[in-house]
Order: structure tokens, then C-alpha cells, then sequence
């Protein structure tokens, strides 16, 4: 074999503490390496074209690069590897910047430890093969998880590039959080005027098929060739007969149940369209209120319904489908903000959440748009609006900012203004964070021309005084001194979570997760729309916390990313997967139970059963080999040999 | 109930003085409960604020040698009726895990400290530890059902929570289950009921505590209650003792009862109001006492006609 070390300089970034001429000189004393030099910058265009040349003037038949992590560069030089006629494979990685120069600043002795990073790199190359992907088929069809603002941009553009969508929303309307929302911020334009049509467009375009009410129910397959199996759940409605005529809605005896679509502020009826401009504009009936199905007396809906469209007996549907790629857009909850005992733990009427206070403000909403709080109906002349409720609160395990509050905070203050002339508002807050485009002056607006009181400080109680009024106590950390502001209504700015049950749409998507149950994107700078799980994509606040317009963008670039993935009619495997070895399988099972991909199955060869890895399914994480008692099964790429080789070379002292 | 636990009684200096009738109450109550306790042999003050306020480890040391003095005695455990007694034992013994800290406050000892110093807890965690409300259930003579009580644990109490470990340290709720035990089913839920009476600002600043108390006097009075339910000597005194002076501060009329939870579950248990110490109360209880005396009269007999 002959192999060619190149080690980076990576301007000062390397070199400033590892004496990398000194590291390529040490390099050409090992095993096999025919050539060695050092490079300032081997991934610019220079860089590459010296390794490219390096390789056709000395026949090597291996490449080493020592620079950074392979999580930055691998890629890259594997494609340079490439164009120079060697196997992408041939090719090793020795991480002497984040693991070397970073990390220490003797320069003796990271130059020492370089040197050994390389001798190891040289050693797995010696044993490394060439290895070659397999092509197979794409499903061109799309399932988008969410039907909110995120989930419905990204089906519009998959559905404008022409690639057949599945969205499936869990909730009986598409729309999310945005569809609650009366304005938006900085613009203050209605939130449903600018989200309705394309609500309409989803439901009207021809590459999309929607199904809510529904939840996915399990995820098999990978990229390019996923199952899904979709749980429709019932609704007690044929909605194919439903015209959404409302009919029922009207007869309905069961007034009292809590709406779900007005954040539990408003009552509905047990059979209900949750607003005007839902998507599908279909009713379905809550189980847990409606007399025929709690009782067995009534069946007024079905009597009334002019199209026969009710069915009390409807059960679940399981719907199958075949797809190439998935976009999770779940979306968010708020927290559970009633562990703020000192903010009534929830028992104060008067204390509601700034999404309530969105439904009281809306014209669409349970008071018509008529400002009234919950407790006696009044118009509130004082309102009080608390930031950082559940966010950047080490104290109840929550140090994340929820990023909208501010901004919607100011929105909503400005609104009160707006509905109520002679009221005032304050705003207890920590700092204003409002860094988008037009949002600073927004805030300033807010202050300046519909005079809010913002003060700067945490609310500590909130208690009712007796005479109807609630008194907030907090402290004014710009005075230094404690306030009490007595008011009408006080509107808490509640942090999220990701959406309920998030971390079980996770676990099935094979995706991971953080302690709020945000989906991690693959990489926190350059790869945020994509997960570590090929074909699967993110958009909008599954995410990570955001506000509607990055929302929008995000649903574009997954959309983006889908349309790119199945420009190409086949895709490749990644050839670094498991392998069996059949002599030496004793079929005992075990990789087919750790497998978490379901990659590995019980085949017959020779009269004998044996373990199969399928290629296409298979992630190369290494559990079965590690799993294998046998050692029957090796991860090409990483097989104990070349491990081992390097354990060697690092230990011959 | 499990009786094996030696309890070792640390009363503090209030018990002997300011709140003599809460020591005469809770030791009414815990014996009709059969909890067993002994009074430390000479102890010394707790080492509360004048003492906290200069030194932390003079502090540590005074409450020390009261847990010693426990342990000397076979206790495994000490029992306190005031939660600023209960927080310098607490604070103390957490302290004095610290070997650096522990070192200092040993030179202040005749001889070092041991190594493990008993725990201390509150009468009332301790009546929750080993009555179950059916126990609690089985003394009572005359229910408190129909009396509007204000429960109110002051600051010290729940906090800090995670040493003093009662609950949320903002919703609180062990006193409301006792008195539910007792029969009261008019419990309101008080929303300052962890609230700072003012106590420590008593002498430097006296406005300022008549203020603090002022507002927790008036929210109870607007919520229409009977009375106020504490378990803390100084929020007693301020409440009680200075209800006068916060009247004034605040330019209002209150005349509200302040009893120890433990007066209340005397009451409850059919004690005579003089072994609680009732007639030490500044504002008069006796309507409490003849209310409660009415309404389980009334009861009575309406069950007693319903019978015949």
C-alpha cells in the first residue's frame, strides 16, 4: 500500500500549537507512507488540488488528512479521494484540531499527540477496503406530521414541486397555534385573514391528501422507502357525507364542554366545527360529552343532519401508506404553568395564559372579540402581563427562552389598547429580547405610543385582594424597590414545550429528542432542517422555539431538502453497515432483538438459519456487533481488525 | 403509630414567654395523640436572628449543643413548635456536614461535635408523620365543621424548600389537612398564606411590619373569615399582640381571632379553652369557642330530630 499523510494547518487554528512540518516528517517514518507534507489550508480549493496531485504523482493508493473533526470535513475529502480515482473508502480522518490544538496549549506535547493521532489513522487505513453503496428505488410521496403553519408551507411547496403529500394533523382542523391567534406581530395584520387561504390551498390542492383527526401510528422502512401506518381516529362522522352545514352544532343539548379551540375559555357543544374557517370545515363529536354515546338517549345530530353524515358506531381507521420522506412539524404546547403556586397554582379565574388572552381578543372568539375577563365578564381597565413564565427559570428546571414572548407580549398590549382605550397595561419582564427584523421598534412602539409600563423585574405573588381586584407583587430591579400593581386580568406569558407526545413521535421516527422533547437537528448550525435519520426533515417549532416567519422558512427548506432528495429517481446506500459472517452465526437472535432499526432478520442459508443484515435498512450504528457473542457480525468501515490496528499502534510502548 | 422513634422536645424561648399558649396547646394535643416527647435538658437558645445575623457559625454552634444535648438524652429525633427554631436546627445540621464548617464551629464547642446530629422537624410534620387524619378523626368532640378559618404559615415554615421539605413552598397545605381532620370544612384558600408578617422589621422598622401584617389581616377579614390559623409564635404576635397598630397603619377595623392550629385542634378534641391557653390571646377567641360550641349543638340536634 502506499499512503500519503497530509497534515493542516488550518491557519493558526492547528498550527499556532501543534508544529505540524514536524508531525509530517514523523509520519513518513511509518509503515507504508510513501509521502507526507504539511498544508495551511487542505480543505480550500489549493489544498485539495495538492492532495489530487499528491496522489497521481506518487500512485498512492491511501490518503490521511489530520485537520479537524470528520463531522466537518470527512465528506469533502472523501469526494477529493474520489476525483483522484481512489475508493471514497481509502481514506482516514485524524481529528488533531478540536481532539489536539484546541484542547491543550503545550506545543511539545500536542505535537507528540498528533503524531500519534496520525500513526493510528495510518494504521486503520492499512486495514481498510474499498467499499461500494448499492442504488435502489424512491418513493416520490411525502408524509408532513402537523398541519400548523410550518407543516402547511412545507406541503404547499412539496405540492407545487409535484411531489404527492400526506399531512396528517392530529387535531379535527389544520391551522395549529396560528389559526388561535387574532394579530401578528410586527405587522399586526389578522393572523387568520393571512393563514386562511393557504389553509384553502391545502385543502383544495390536487397533490395533497389530508387526513385529520389522525395520528401516525408507526413508522417502518428508511429513506426512500418508508411504511406508515396513519390512525384515523373516529369522529362519529362520515366525512365524506359532512357538508359542515352546522346543522348540528345547533341542536346539540350538550352545551357545556369545555373548547378546546378557545384554550377551555369559551363552552362548545359536544358535536362542533372548532371555528369558521376550519380545514376540513367537517363536524366530529367529543365522546366524553355527547349523551348518545355517554348515555344512549339523544341522537338529535343524527336526526337533524341533512345528509346522514352521523355515525355513532364509526370506529378508527388504520390507513397504510408508502412514502420516501417524512417532515415532522409538531409544533408546541405550553407548559404546565400552574407549578407557580405563587401565581395561584391555577386557582385564580383571572389568571389565564396569553393564548386565552389571544381567543378573548379574537373576533371569532368565546366574547366576540369583546375583551371580558373569565371571573364576572367585566371589561378590565388594568391588565397586567407577566414575561417568563416557565422560561429562563433555573429554579423550576427551565432555563430556556421561549423566544415569541416578548413580541407577542407587545402585541398584545398595543391590542388591549386598541380594544379598550382608557385601559393601561404593564409588563413585568426580564429583558426585552426582540432581535428580528422591524421587532425592536415594535417594543418601542408598544412604550412609546400606547404608553405600556414595562418594568423590569419578577413578579414574586399574585393574590387576590378581596374586592375583586387581583395585586401584583413584584420587584422594579431599575428602581430597586418592590411594587404592587392592583389590576383587573393578569395575562401570563407561558413557556413551551414541544407538543404532547413529541418524544413518542421521536421514538417512532427513530429521531432524537431533548429533556422538553424538541427534536435535535443534525447538526446546530449547518444542518438544521435535517435529522440524523436520512429522509427524515424538521420544520417549525418541533424544532427548537421560533416565530411564525422562521416557521415559514423552515417548512420551505424541509420542503426544499424533500424536493432534493427525490430529484434523484434512485438513491445509494451508505456502504458502511453490518456484515454476517455465516460460519461463524450461531443464529442465537440477539442482533435481531438489539436492532433498533429492524434491520437484521432470520434467513436460511444452507439449511441453516442464519442472521441477514438487509443493506438499505441498516444505520451502521454498531449495536449488533457489539451485541454479537460471536463476533459473527462486523461493521464494514469499523471492523474489529481496524480497530484494533489502532488500539495497537497507540499502545506499543 | 409507631411509637419506637425517642423524640427529644426543643420548645425555644417564645414557648416559656411570648407563647406560652401554644406550648400549652401543642402538648395537649400531642398527648391526647399519645406522641411522647422530652424536653432537652438544658437547652439554650436556638440561635436565631441576633445570633444568625453576626455569625453563622455561632449560630450553628448554640443550635449544636442543643441536638447534642438531644442525642445525649436517646433521642433520635428533635421536635420543635417554632419554625425559626426549626430552620436554625435544620440550617445547622445541614452546615455542619461541611467538615471546613464543622471545624469552626468545634472550636466554639466544649468538645467536638459528632459526626451525625439528629434531625429536627416541626410538631406539626410530626403529628402529620404518625396520625393518620382517621386517628386525628377518632379524638375529635366537637367537629370545627362551618368555622371560616384563614390558614397562615408565614414565611419560615416552607422555606427554603429544600431543606425545610413541607410542600410547596407557595401552596403549603399539611395545616388545612389537620383541621380537615378536625372536622373544618370551611378551610379558605388563602392566598398569602406564605407570606412575611413582618416579624424581623418588628423593631427597626415597626411600620413596616404593620403594613406586612396590615395586609394579611385585611385579605382575611374581606375573605370573610372567623379567624386566623398559625403555627408561628412571631406571626402570632404581630398578628394578634400588633393587630392594633396595624389597624392604624392600614386605617382599618379587623378584631379577627389569632389561634394556633393547635388551639383550633384542642378545641376540636373537646379541651377546655384554659389549657390551651385561649385567655392569652390579645383579641378574644371566646366566639370561636361558643360557635363551634353552637353549630355542633345544632348539629346535634337536628341529627337528633331527623332520628326521631
Amino acid at each position: 500500500m502506499r499512503i500519503g499523510v497530509f497534515v493542516c494547518h488550518c491557519g493558526s487554528n492547528i498550527a499556532g500549537t501543534v508544529d505540524c512540518k514536524a508531525a509530517a516528517e514523523s509520519a513518513l517514518s511509518l509503515p507504508d507512507v510513501v509521502y507526507a507534507t504539511d498544508l495551511m489550508y487542505s480543505c480550500a480549493e489549493p489544498g485539495q488540488a495538492a492532495i489530487e496531485k499528491a496522489i497521481h504523482d506518487y500512485a498512492l493508493t491511501g490518503v490521511v488528512v489530520a485537520s479537524c473533526s470528520p463531522r466537518m470535513h470527512e465528506p469533502t475529502f472523501r469526494r477529493t479521494v474520489e476525483r483522484a480515482g481512489l475508493n471514497r473508502y481509502m481514506f482516514e480522518m485524524a481529528n488533531i484540531r478540536e481532539h489536539v490544538s484546541w484542547i491543550g496549549k503545550d506545543k511539545v506535547a500536542n505535537t507528540n499527540k498528533a503524531c500519534e493521532l496520525i500513526a493510528m489513522a495510518v494504521a486503520k487505513l492499512r486495514n481498510d477496503r474499498p467499499l461500494h453503496s448499492q442504488s435502489f428505488d424512491v418513493t416520490k410521496k411525502v408524509l408532513i406530521i402537523g398541519g400548523g403553519i410550518a407543516g402547511i408551507q412545507a406541503a404547499l411547496d412539496c405540492a407545487d414541486g409535484g411531489i404527492p403529500v400526506i399531512l396528517v394533523e392530529r387535531e379535527p382542523t389544520i391551522g395549529g397555534k396560528m389559526a388561535k391567534l387574532d394579530k401578528t406581530f410586527p405587522t399586526v395584520d389578522c393572523s387568520a385573514c393571512i393563514l386562511g387561504p393557504k389553509m384553502v390551498d391545502v385543502a383544495q390542492h390536487p397533490n395533497i391528501t389530508l387526513y385529520a383527526c389522525s395520528e401516525v401510528e408507526d413508522i417502518t422502512g428508511y429513506v426512500g422507502n418508508f411504511d406508515v401506518t396513519i390512525r384515523k381516529k373516529t369522529t362519529y362522522v362520515d366525512w365524506d357525507k359532512c357538508t359542515g352545514c352546522g346543522a348540528c352544532t345547533e341542536k346539540c343539548p350538550s352545551k357545556n364542554v369545555p373548547d378546546r379551540f378557545n384554550e377551555n375559555v369559551g363552552l362548545t357543544t359536544a358535536i362542533n366545527i372548532p371555528f369558521p374557517q376550519a380545514i376540513p370545515k367537517r363536524a366530529s363529536i367529543n365522546p366524553d360529552y355527547c349523551r348518545k354515546l355517554t348515555t344512549g338517549k339523544c341522537g338529535i345530530c343524527a336526526k337533524i343532519c341533512p345528509t346522514k353524515a352521523i355515525d355513532y358506531e364509526r370506529k378508527d381507521e388504520l390507513i397504510n401508506v408508502k412514502v420516501g420522506s417524512v417532515i415532522a412539524a409538531t409544533g408546541y404546547d405550553l407548559m404546565d404553568w400552574t407549578v407557580y403556586e405563587e401565581y395561584g397554582g391555577g386557582r385564580y379565574p383571572d389568571v389565564i395564559t396569553s393564548l386565552q388572552y389571544e381567543r378573548l381578543l379574537n373576533a371569532s372568539g368565546p366574547t366576540g372579540g369583546h375583551i371580558k375577563r373569565p371571573s364576572d365578564g367585566k371589561e378590565p381597565k388594568r391588565i397586567v402581563f407577566i414575561q417568563c413564565v416557565g422560561s429562563r427559570d433555573k429554579s423550576i428546571g427551565r432555563p430556556l427562552c421561549s423566544g415569541f414572548c416578548c413580541m407577542y407580549t407587545a402585541k398584545q398590549a398595543v391590542l388591549t389598547k386598541d380594544h379598550i382605550p382608557d385601559s393601561q397595561s404593564y409588563v413585568f419582564y426580564m429583558d426585552i429580547r426582540a432581535a428580528g427584523k422591524l421587532y425592536d421598534e415594535f417594543t418601542r412602539r408598544a412604550v412609546e405610543e400606547y404608553g405600556t409600563e414595562y418594568i423590569r423585574g419578577r413578579v414574586s405573588k399574585i393574590y387576590p385582594d378581596g374586592n375583586g381586584q387581583l395585586i401584583v407583587c413584584g420587584s422594579d430591579t431599575l428602581l430597586g424597590q418592590r411594587v404592587e400593581v392592583p389590576c383587573d386580568l393578569v395575562v401570563l406569558a407561558v413557556g413551551i414545550n414541544a407538543s404532547k407526545g413529541a418524544s413518542h413521535l421521536a421514538e417512532k421516527l427513530r429521531i432524537s429528542y431533548d429533556q422538553y422533547g424538541f427534536f435535535l437537528e443534525g447538526h446546530p448550525k449547518l444542518r438544521p432542517v435535517e435529522t440524523n435519520t436520512a429522509g427524515v426533515f424538521l420544520a417549525g417549532v418541533c424544532q427548537g422555539t421560533k416565530d411564525i416567519p422562521s416557521s415559514v422558512a423552515q417548512g420551505s427548506a424541509a420542503a426544499a431538502k424533500v424536493l432534493s432528495l427525490f430529484a434523484r429517481d434512485k438513491l445509494e446506500n451508505d456502504p458502511q453497515i453490518a456484515h454476517v459472517n455465516a460460519a461463524r452465526c450461531v443464529a442465537c437472535g440477539k442482533c435481531i432483538r438489539c436492532c433498533p432499526f429492524g434491520a437484521i432478520r432470520e434467513e436460511e442459508f444452507r439449511g441453516q438459519l442464519k442472521a441477514k443484515v438487509i443493506d438499505t435498512v441498516c444505520q451502521g450504528c454498531g449495536l449488533c456487533t457489539a451485541t454479537c457473542p460471536q463476533g459473527a457480525i462486523q461493521l464494514s468501515h469499523a471492523t474489529d481488525n481496524e480497530i484494533l490496528a489502532e488500539v495497537n499502534q497507540l499502545c506499543q510502548f | 403509630m409507631s411509637t419506637s422513634m425517642k423524640i427529644g422536645y426543643y420548645p425555644g424561648c417564645s414557648a416559656k414567654g411570648s407563647s406560652l399558649d401554644y406550648e400549652l396547646s401543642s402538648s395537649e394535643v400531642c398527648r391526647i395523640l399519645g406522641i411522647v416527647s422530652s424536653e432537652i435538658d438544658e437547652w439554650n437558645c436556638c440561635g436565631s436572628t441576633p445570633a444568625h445575623a453576626v455569625s453563622t457559625e455561632l449560630s450553628a454552634a448554640l443550635c449544636t449543643r442543643n441536638l447534642v444535648q438531644a442525642t445525649k438524652q436517646g433521642a433520635d429525633i428533635v421536635m420543635t413548635p417554632c419554625p425559626s427554631c426549626l430552620s436554625n436546627l435544620r440550617h445547622a445540621r445541614e452546615r455542619m456536614q461541611n467538615p471546613e464548617f464543622k471545624k469552626r464551629v468545634d472550636e466554639l464547642l466544649d468538645e467536638p461535635a459528632p459526626e451525625v446530629l439528629p434531625e429536627a422537624t416541626s410538631v406539626m410534620q410530626m403529628i402529620g408523620k404518625l396520625c393518620s387524619a382517621e386517628d386525628i378523626k377518632s379524638h375529635v368532640r366537637q367537629s370545627l365543621a362551618g368555622i371560616r378559618i384563614a390558614p397562615y404559615y408565614g414565611c419560615l415554615m416552607s422555606r427554603p424548600a429544600e431543606l425545610m421539605n413541607f410542600g410547596d413552598p407557595e401552596n403549603p397545605t399539611l395545616m388545612e389537612e389537620l383541621l380537615a381532620a378536625c372536622g373544618a370544612d370551611s378551610v379558605l384558600d388563602f392566598p398569602l398564606k406564605t407570606e412575611c408578617c413582618g416579624a424581623s422589621a418588628g423593631i427597626p422598622h415597626r411600620p413596616l411590619t404593620s403594613v406586612n401584617s396590615g395586609r394579611i389581616l385585611d385579605v382575611a377579614v374581606k375573605m370573610e373569615a372567623d379567624c386566623i390559623c398559625v403555627c408561628c409564635p412571631l406571626c402570632q404576635m404581630n398578628l394578634d399582640l400588633r393587630q392594633k397598630q396595624a389597624e392604624r397603619q392600614v386605617n382599618a377595623k379587623f378584631g379577627i381571632p389569632v389561634l394556633y392550629y393547635t388551639q383550633l385542634m384542642g378545641l376540636a378534641f373537646g379541651c377546655d379553652p384554659k389549657t390551651l391557653g385561649l385567655n392569652k390571646l390579645i383579641v378574644s377567641a371566646d366566639r370561636i369557642v361558643d360557635r363551634i360550641r353552637a353549630l355542633n349543638t345544632a348539629r346535634k340536634e337536628a341529627q337528633g330530630g331527623n332520628a326521631a
